[in-house]
This record gives structure tokens, C-alpha cells and sequence, in this order.
């Protein structure tokens, strides 16, 4: 851990460069501290821990609300499995640890972010496919007309083409 | 008196609606002017029928008559009058009514601003329109019908959902209504393309604007309700992956495709079942969304109380419109291919692959939202998709997007080298990188997700800003102020837009990294300190709302031994609401917002004060309001007003339906 | 028409079907991973004897029932009927699990109340609900903080799980039970339980 006084130096400086570099931020970061004059409040837990509660309490579904994490949910329940993620964050038990404990008890349906197995394949895989598999066809489609003939048009079909499009500005279009 | 006269307005709303379909369609295929405008007056007609019978609930709602089924369930005495305004659309049946009297709305602009249009396809896009009609006015007279009255007629109502009680829900759903029906102006627009065959350079410029109006009306929308989730749900997330949210995002994503993807269209002639395809998509997506919402099949924290003949109702309604137009697009698509070469490193090949990488986007989102009905039906199994599934997803499609989405704009149209283009601007690309670096090395923040964050903001702030020097420069124009008006609209729609994802990507990489919370119990007089903020809690009292009480704090927010501001977070109670609520108070910034909400009482007099310092999150909404007014821009482009009038002379003697030629250059 | 421009067609039907099945589906009611595992072991107070402690092992070598309930709970009010029937007709073993009796309750404040206070008030709430409208259980336990209902994936009031001889979880319904959910779901299970037991 670095000094308190150095950590400050650093930071500040730190601040400048912020600041320097998106012009006007001198009202933004968190740098300086502000005086003591009242009694200082209980923070809720240990707020490290709280931060990484929370963090993992967004992740898992809430199971009795209709579309919400236990973070975020008033329910009973939620609170509950919240105290529960609390405690054993608390007694040293890591993130997977926790996870595994609650889908040991309530399945799958409590991540919001499905594990990798077979069922699940298709959703982690298919949007990726879908996208180089456009970009795959969109290429061959491309060259395929870039070697293909042009189309003619009749000298009249032209003309009409011609008069819908003269006063475009080639350049206007984005 | 009242809500029967607005039953009746409905049923003849339903009536002119299958009159207008009916004689559109007829109409312009057996070439009769006299069906022709007799549609057009018929969806005008439409309009003011749906404007009465909207005006008829609404009053039912303002004079608190209970003896409405609908009043009696979402309002009270006590609510305040403009929430009984928009309680009317609070609400199943009164939010199917605003989307029916939206649709209507937009049948009526086209009726009325559109004689640049031909009056055959003017006609058939009328008749598309009152097609969609006929089908949700019948599902709203049948299933959900808003004037239904209620015996015996009790004494006080059931007040509107607290939730909805706020000030961002005035404005969210009228918003995004629009855009979602919007979208359903580009649909009937491909369907009378389909259906005539005609589908050239001046149908996809007569379809722009009205596509880009609607995709304005979404993008703020969509705006609106992620702002309300962000102050609303008292803890400061402003995007949660839910499916409704989901279903508002998809159409979006197309729309955008469809955007960029008609300008191909009309430059080229090509790609054109294509686009077809995406202005079909757009539209179908919209549905869909109303259905997960509506049915019951998905659950969703904002899904309404459902029905099953409801949920198969719009079913077979989302069966029958897009089926048909899809089995249309099959049997005539064919007849679309065709157009202007182009190679594949051009302007028009980049726009292409937007297409792509937006298509993607959306089809990653349909999957995420529908997979656990996939699985629930394949295996019986339950599964959650949620938000970091998506974030996982989604960003790695986004980042090339937005990659070429700055580069794109330097290409040349029909062809191009890309190592030029990439000469060009290696001057903007080191830059961005260091940016970057000095970025999350000021921060103190130094992730993989930072560093890409502000390298893409820098990326497409700078390629921007060069893209403006270099169009400058080359006008022929005399004089700065000359050159800046010869820019044409759309011009300066792409660019504010492009610069919008821009500051969007910024707001959502600096909220993502820097934002901190800290829970604290706090007894009154007690302060804590957050990211060089502190706060003083004054004291909790209890005040009287209209409807509801309050628990109000006051919370002195301090910087540098100086009071900014007095903030006061309350905890409602409605009195006809189990649930307790939420107000979080904001002190807004540029840079920063300080959000604080109460949580619950510690029961020896304090309080667990919820403290947020979001920095950059108002820039994710100044982004989205860029995008939007470069829509705008877009909309606003003299050349749609201009040519249409020239193509209107050029068409007026135009009988046949025959595919006029893809215009070439 | 080339096949082609059908395949947005075929994706449309296919999500179509997927939308229609699903109306048949319950999108609340989630499956416990828990079927086919151990019940899951406690020791908890007896509610007519709270100085005794038991757990699932005292029911070890015959088929049950877990049935979760509470005072509070509407539903549960609707079941008990049934669950009396059970017991006296069926022959059937069943173990209450009082879920969450005092801080359940979304009518009481229960932020001041002390554990003593809460316990005690649970006991003679629940003892006062059994007396009143008959005791089905062989025995109930109270589960004051709902933990041991979080061991069993416990959601909501009330939820029943049939474990059989060996102690193995072999089903879960969630709701109330009726006489339908019996005859067709729940009896036919049962059955085979207490065949296999035989």
C-alpha cells in the first residue's frame, strides 16, 4: 500500500493530465479533500466488501420478482440470498463459491449470465456466427457483383433516372 | 355518455380503417382516382375518429368516473391530474389506444404531406397502413376494449402503478410509440414496393425521411425511459437488458441498419430486397416486442398484467402481418437484384457492413431475450439471459461498427483503396491510442474496457472533426460561412450522429469505471464522504404528497468547505401501493451527477443513505440526444423536399407498374 | 421464388411456433436442481416441543413429505384442507417447515423485535394456526430466518418436496396442493415411493 500523502500526490497529478485532456473537468474527479466538522457515519458493512456483494448480487435473479437482481429487487427473498452473498463474502468464500452455492440450490435460473455448456452453445456462439457469416456473404456478394456486367437501361428508363437524380449533390450524401 | 361516445369513435375508427385498406389497395391496383382519394380522406378521417376517442378517455379520466373499468383500476381521488392525464396510457387497453391513435397519426402525415408520392403508391401505402390498423383496433375493440364500464361503481379507484407517477413517463411512452408505429411508415413503404414493384433510387428517397423521423421519435424514446430507470429505480443503472427494454433496442438497431442501408439503395439501385427486408424487419420487431410484453410468455419487470386471448390474439396478428409480408418479400424479391456495381472497399461496402454488424447486434439481442423460452421448451430447463450476457455480446459486435462508423466517412463512393484511407487518417488513429493511455493513466483506472472505451471516443471525436476540416476545405464555395451552409443536411445528420455514439461511448466507459457508491447508516447530523463529496444528512421528516407520504430526507452535499446543494431523497408510501418507493435526488452536472436515495430506516432514527458519484453519465444522454438531432438534420435535408417535387412532375404521367429502372451513375 | 428470400420466412414460422408453445409454458415456476440429490439436513426446533431439535433423519426409512408453510400464507390457508386429508387418508408422513413465521409476515414491523421475542411469538402464532385448524404434520420445525428454506431452493410459501426412504428429494411442487394436483401429479409418485419402500 502506498503512503496516504504520496497516493494524494499522485492522484493530483493525476488530475491535471484528466483535466488537460478533456478541457474542463476541473469540477469532475475526486481529488481534495473537504474538512472535518461532523460526526462521521457508519458505512454499511465493509464497503470493500459491500462493492463486491453488490457487484455479484446484480449478476444473480432474483427469484420471486419478474425480471430483477437480488441487488436491486425489495423482496424478502432477495434480501435473504443479498445476506447470504454478504456472509459469505465475508467468510472468505470467493465469487464462484457463492455462485455455485446458490445454483446448487435454485439451478441455473439464478445467473444472469448463463454457463458455457451444450445447451447453451448456440447463445454464446450464434450471435458471432451470424455476424461473419453476413460479413462472409455480404464480400461474396460484392465481388460477385463487381465482376458482373452492369445492367444497361434503355435510353428512355436513363433519361427518367437522369431527371429524378440531377440535382443531387454526389458529394451531400453520408 | 362519454366513454360510449368514444366506443362508438373506435368502431368507426375500425371501419374507416378497413375502408381505407380495402380501397387503397383496390384502388391503386385497378388505377380508380376516385378510391385512391377517397383512402386518403379515409385515414384522415381515421385520425380525427382515434383523436376523439382518446380525447374521450382522457376525459373519463380527468372527471375521475369511476364507472370506467379502466379510471376505477388506474387512478384515485387523490391523483394528481396529470397523472390521471397520462394514467390513460398507463395501462394495457389506454397504452394500445395511444399506439392505435399514434398509428393513425401517421397514416394522417402521410395522407396529408406526401403529394410528392404518386397517387397509386401513395394509395397502397395507405392501404398497408389501414391494413395494420384494421388489425389492432379490432385486437383493442375485442380484447381491450379501454371504455369497458364497471357496476357497481365503487366509491375510489386503484391509483396508477407509483412507478409510472413521475414526470419521465409523461413523455416516454407518446415517444416511443411513435417510433415504434413509425417504423410501420417504412414498412407499408416496402410493402407497396413489393406489391407494385416499383422500388427505385426515388423510392428509397421518398422512404428516408419518413424512416428517419421515426427512428428519431425511438432513439428519444428510448432516451427517455433509460433516464427514468436511471433516477426512478434508486440505484443509478440506467440500462438493465430487460426485455422490454430489449424490444425497443431491436427495432432501433434495424432502423439504423435500414437507414444506412437506403442510401445504397438510392445511390446505387442495389441492395434492394435488402433493404426491403430490414424496413420489413424494423416493423416486424416492433410487433414482436408488443407481444413479449403483452402475452406473458417472457417476465419482464415492466410487462403489463396479461391475458392469454390477448397474448394469442397479437400472436395471430403478428402471424398474419408478418407472415404475408414475408411470403410477399419471398415471392418478389427476386425481381429486386440488380443495381449499380460497386467494390467492396467503397463508401456503399462500408454502409453494407454496418448493415451487418447492426443486423447482428439485433439478432444477438432477439436470441438473448427468446433463448430461455428455447430452452424452457426443448428441455424443460429454466435459464436466465441477462445483462452480462448481452454486455459480453454486444460491445465486441459494437467495436468494429464504431471502429468503421469514424473510417467510413473518408471513403470514396464506388471505390476505394484502403490503405489511402488509412494514410489519410493515421494522424487521428496515434492519436486516439494516446488518448487512451493517458486516459485510464490519469484515471487510475487501467482496463481493457477503459482504454477501448476513450480510444473509440477519442477515435470518432477526432476522425469527425477531420471529416468537418477536409469538407471545409474542399467547398467551392468562398467564405467559412458559405462553405458551412452548402453542407447538406443529411451531411450533417450522419456527422452529428456519428459524433453522438461518440460522447455515448464516453458516458458509458467513465461511468462504467469511475463511478462509485458507498451504503452508510447515518443518524441525523452525521456525514459521510464520497470521491471528495461530503454528506451531511439533516434529518429525515415525514411530508404529505397528494397521494402518497413521504419520508424525506434533507442531505447537505458539501465540496471544498462549500454547501452545493440541499438534496432531498424520499421514500413514498402510496396509500392504494404495498410496495414502497424510491425517489432517488439528483444534483445533475456536465460531468458529474451526485445521486443520493434512501434506503431503509436502521430503526434507532438513522437511515441507510445510498450515495452515488456517477461521473460522465449525463454524456450517455447528450450523446443520444446527438444522434437524434442528427436524425433530425437528416430528416430536414432540402434535397428530399426538392427532388420530390421534381419526381412528382416526372411520375404524374406514370400508369403502369412496371419496376422503373435502378437509377445508375 | 428461390429458397433464398424464404429463409427470413422460415425463421419468422420457427419463432412463431416457439411463441405458441409457449404460451403453455410458466415462466414463474422454476424446476430445484435439487430433484434426485439428498434432502438436504437440518436441526431445528420442534414446534409443539422446541426444546427437542430433529432433522430429516428422524423420517429416515419411509417416504415424505415437506411441506413448507406459514401462517401468513393465503395459500397455505387453501392447502390445508387437502394436507389433513393427506395425513389422515393417504397415510401420508408429512414435516412442516414454518417458514420466515414472524419477519414473513409483510403486516408486522419486525425491525425492534428481539430474537427471544420472535421465537416466542412464532411458537404460539403457528401452535395457535395448528390447533385451530388441525395439525397434518408428524411433526413441524421453525424456521425463523428462512435459512434452511434457502437450503431447499426454497422461493415461496408453500412449496412441497416428496423425499423417499433413502432420504433422496424425488420431486418439488411449487403452489398449493388440490385434489387435481394429487390425482394426477402428486399421488402416482407417491405410489411408487411407498411400492419401493414395501
Amino acid at each position: 500500500m502506498r503512503s496516504h500523502r504520496r497516493a494524494e500526490r499522485v492522484s493530483a497529478w493525476r488530475g491535471v493530465a484528466f483535466a488537460a485532456m478533456i478541457f474542463l473537468l476541473a469540477g469532475g474527479g475526486g481529488f481534495v479533500r473537504a474538512a472535518e466538522d461532523a460526526p462521521k457515519a457508519q458505512p454499511v458493512g465493509d464497503p470493500a466488501l459491500e462493492a463486491r456483494a453488490l457487484k455479484l448480487g446484480h449478476e444473480l435473479r432474483c427469484l420471486v420478482c419478474q425480471n430483477q437482481s437480488i441487488a436491486e429487487s425489495n423482496a424478502e427473498l432477495a434480501h435473504d440470498l443479498m445476506n447470504q452473498v454478504r456472509e459469505q463474502l465475508a467468510a472468505g468464500k470467493s465469487e464462484e463459491e457463492v455462485r455455485a452455492y446458490l445454483v446448487a440450490r435454485y439451478g441455473d435460473f439464478v445467473l444472469y449470465q448463463p454457463p458455457l455448456k451444450a445447451s447453451t452453445v448456440a447463445l454464446w456462439v450464434g450471435p458471432f456466427v451470424l455476424a461473419f457469416t453476413g460479413v462472409f456473404a455480404l464480400w461474396r456478394a460484392l465481388r460477385r457483383r463487381a465482376r458482373e456486367e452492369v445492367p444497361t437501361l434503355s435510353a428512355e428508363e436513363a433519361a427518367r433516372a437522369e431527371a429524378l437524380l440531377r440535382d443531387t449533390d454526389e458529394r451531400g450524401q453520408s | 355518455m362519454i366513454p360510449e361516445m368514444g366506443q362508438f369513435a373506435l368502431a368507426l375508427a375500425w371501419a374507416l380503417a378497413l375502408v381505407q385498406a380495402v380501397l387503397g389497395l383496390a384502388g391503386a391496383a385497378r388505377g380508380s382516382a376516385g378510391a385512391m382519394a377517397a383512402a386518403r380522406r379515409a385515414a384522415l378521417v381515421q385520425f380525427a375518429a382515434l383523436v376523439l376517442a382518446y380525447a374521450c378517455l382522457t376525459a373519463s379520466f380527468l372527471r375521475i368516473d369511476f364507472s370506467v373499468l379502466l379510471v376505477a383500476e388506474h387512478s384515485s381521488t387523490r391523483t394528481p391530474w396529470v397523472y390521471r392525464l397520462t394514467g390513460v396510457w398507463g395501462n394495457h387497453e389506454g397504452s394500445m389506444l395511444l399506439w392505435s391513435l399514434a398509428l393513425a397519426g401517421w397514416q394522417a402525415a402521410v395522407a396529408a404531406f406526401s403529394r410528392t408520392l404518386t397517387a397509386a403508391f401513395r394509395a397502397r401505402v395507405l392501404g398497408v397502413l389501414g391494413a395494420v390498423s384494421v388489425g389492432f383496433l379490432a385486437f383493442l375493440i375485442l380484447t381491450s376494449n379501454p371504455f369497458e364500464r364497471l357496476v357497481p361503481v365503487p366509491v375510489e379507484g386503484r391509483d396508477l402503478n407509483p412507478l409510472l407517477q413521475d414526470p419521465g413517463m409523461i413523455i416516454h411512452p407518446p415517444l416511443l410509440y411513435m417510433g415504434y408505429v413509425g417504423m410501420a411508415v417504412a414498412f407499408s413503404f416496402a410493402i407497396a414496393a413489393l406489391l407494385s414493384g416499383r422500388m427505385d433510387a426515388a423510392w428509397a428517397r421518398w422512404s428516408r425521411p419518413w424512416t428517419l423521423v421515426a427512428w428519431v421519435f425511438l432513439t428519444l424514446g428510448i432516451l427517455v425511459g433509460s433516464a427514468w430507470a436511471y433516477y426512478e429505480l434508486g440505484w443509478g443503472g440506467w440500462w438493465f437488458w430487460d426485455p422490454v427494454e430489449n424490444a425497443s433496442l431491436m427495432p432501433w438497431l434495424v432502423g439504423t441498419a435500414l437507414l444506412h442501408s437506403l442510401i445504397v439503395t438510392e445511390k446505387r439501385g442495389a441492395f434492394r430486397s435488402w433493404t426491403v427486408l430490414l424496413a420489413i424487419g424494423a416493423f416486424s420487431l416492433s410487433l414482436l416486442g408488443t407481444f413479449l410484453v403483452r402475452s406473458g410468455v417472457i417476465t419482464s419487470v415492466h410487462a403489463f398484467a396479461t391475458d392469454p386471448t390477448r397474448g394469442v390474439f397479437i400472436l395471430g396478428l403478428l402471424a398474419l402481418t408478418v407472415g404475408v409480408s414475408l411470403l410477399l418479400f419471398a415471392w418478389r424479391a427476386p425481381r429486386l437484384s440488380g443495381g449499380g456495381a460497386f467494390a467492396p472497399v467503397s463508401r456503399e461496402g462500408s454502409l453494407l457492413v454496418n448493415n451487418v454488424l447492426m443486423a447482428a447486434a439485433a439478432g444477438a439481442v432477439l436470441l438473448g431475450t427468446v433463448y430461455p423460452l428455447i430452452i424452457d421448451a426443448l428441455q424443460g430447463a429454466k435459464l436466465s439471459v441477462g445483462p452480462p450476457y448481452f454486455e459480453k455480446v454486444f460491445v465486441p459486435l459494437m467495436i468494429p461498427a464504431v471502429v468503421l462508423m469514424a473510417l467510413a466517412p473518408f471513403l470514396r463512393w464506388k471505390r476505394d483503396v484502403l490503405s489511402r484511407v488509412l494514410r489519410r487518417v493515421w494522424p487521428e488513429t496515434i492519436g486516439a491510442l494516446i488518448i487512451a493511455a493517458l486516459g485510464v493513466w490519469a484515471m487510475d483506472h487501467v482496463t481493457v474496457g477503459a482504454f477501448l472505451g476513450i480510444a473509440l471516443t477519442a477515435w470518432v471525436v477526432l476522425a469527425s472533426l477531420r471529416l468537418l476540416v477536409d469538407r471545409l476545405r474542399q467547398g467551392a464555395a468562398s467564405g467559412m460561412t458559405a462553405r458551412l451552409r452548402g453542407i447538406p443536411g443529411s451531411w450533417w445528420g450522419m456527422w452529428l450522429s456519428h459524433l453522438g455514439v461518440g460522447v455515448f461511448i464516453l458516458g458509458v466507459t467513465l461511468v462504467g469505471a469511475l463511478e462509485q457508491r458507498l451504503d452508510v447508516k447515518m443518524m441525523p447530523g452525521q456525514e459521510a464522504e464520497l470521491a471528495g463529496y461530503r454528506f451531511v444528512l439533516r434529518g429525515v421528516s415525514e411530508v404529505p404528497g397528494p397521494n402518497y407520504t413521504a419520508q424525506r430526507g434533507a442531505v447537505e452535499v458539501w465540496r471544498e468547505g462549500r454547501m452545493l446543494t440541499v438534496l432531498a431523497p424520499e421514500k413514498r408510501a402510496y396509500f392504494r401501493s404495498a410496495m414502497p418507493m424510491t425517489e432517488s435526488a439528483i444534483d445533475w452536472g456536465v460531468f458529474r451527477d451526485v445521486y443520493v436515495s434512501l434506503g431503509d430506516p436502521t430503526g434507532d432514527g438513522g437511515w441507510v443513505v445510498l450515495l452515488f458519484y456517477k461521473p460522465f453519465i449525463s454524456w450517455i444522454w447528450f450523446g443520444a440526444v446527438l444522434i437524434a438531432l442528427g436524425g433530425v438534420a437528416a430528416a430536414l435535408d432540402r434535397r428530399y423536399r426538392r427532388l420530390a417535387r421534381r419526381t412528382a412532375a416526372v411520375s404524374a404521367s406514370e400508369q403502369s407498374h412496371e419496376p422503373v429502372a435502378e437509377a445508375v451513375r | 421464388m428461390k429458397l433464398k428470400h424464404l429463409i427470413p420466412f422460415f425463421i419468422f414460422v420457427a419463432l412463431l411456433g416457439l411463441f405458441a408453445y409457449a404460451f403453455r409454458l410458466d415462466p414463474r415456476e422454476v424446476p430445484s436442481p435439487l430433484v434426485g440429490k439428498p434432502a438436504p439436513t437440518f436441526a431445528l426446533p420442534r414446534v409443539d416441543a422446541p426444546e427437542t431439535i430433529v432433522g430429516p433423519d428422524d423420517l429416515r426409512g419411509r417416504p415424505w413429505m415437506l411441506n413448507v408453510w406459514a401462517t401468513w400464507c393465503v395459500a397455505c390457508r387453501e392447502e390445508h384442507a387437502m394436507l389433513m386429508r393427506l395425513a389422515r387418508e393417504e397415510g401420508v408422513t408429512l414435516l412442516g417447515l414454518n417458514y420466515k413465521e414472524i419477519r414473513g409476515d409483510a403486516s408486522l414491523d419486525t425491525s425492534r423485535i428481539s430474537p427471544r421475542e420472535e421465537r416466542e411469538a412464532a411458537l404460539l402464532r403457528a401452535r395457535d394456526w395448528l390447533a385451530r385448524h388441525g395439525d397434518p404434520y408428524r411433526f413441524s420445525v421453525l424456521d425463523l430466518e428462512g435459512r434452511v428454506a434457502i437450503d431447499y431452493g426454497v422461493y415461496g410459501v408453500p412449496e412441497t418436496f416428496l423425499i423417499d426412504a433413502e432420504g433422496i428429494i424425488r420431486y418439488k411442487h411449487i403452489g398449493p396442493i388440490d385434489e387435481r394436483v394429487w390425482r394426477e401429479v402428486l399421488q402416482p409418485k407417491w405410489a411408487a415411493l411407498e411400492g419401493a419402500t414395501r
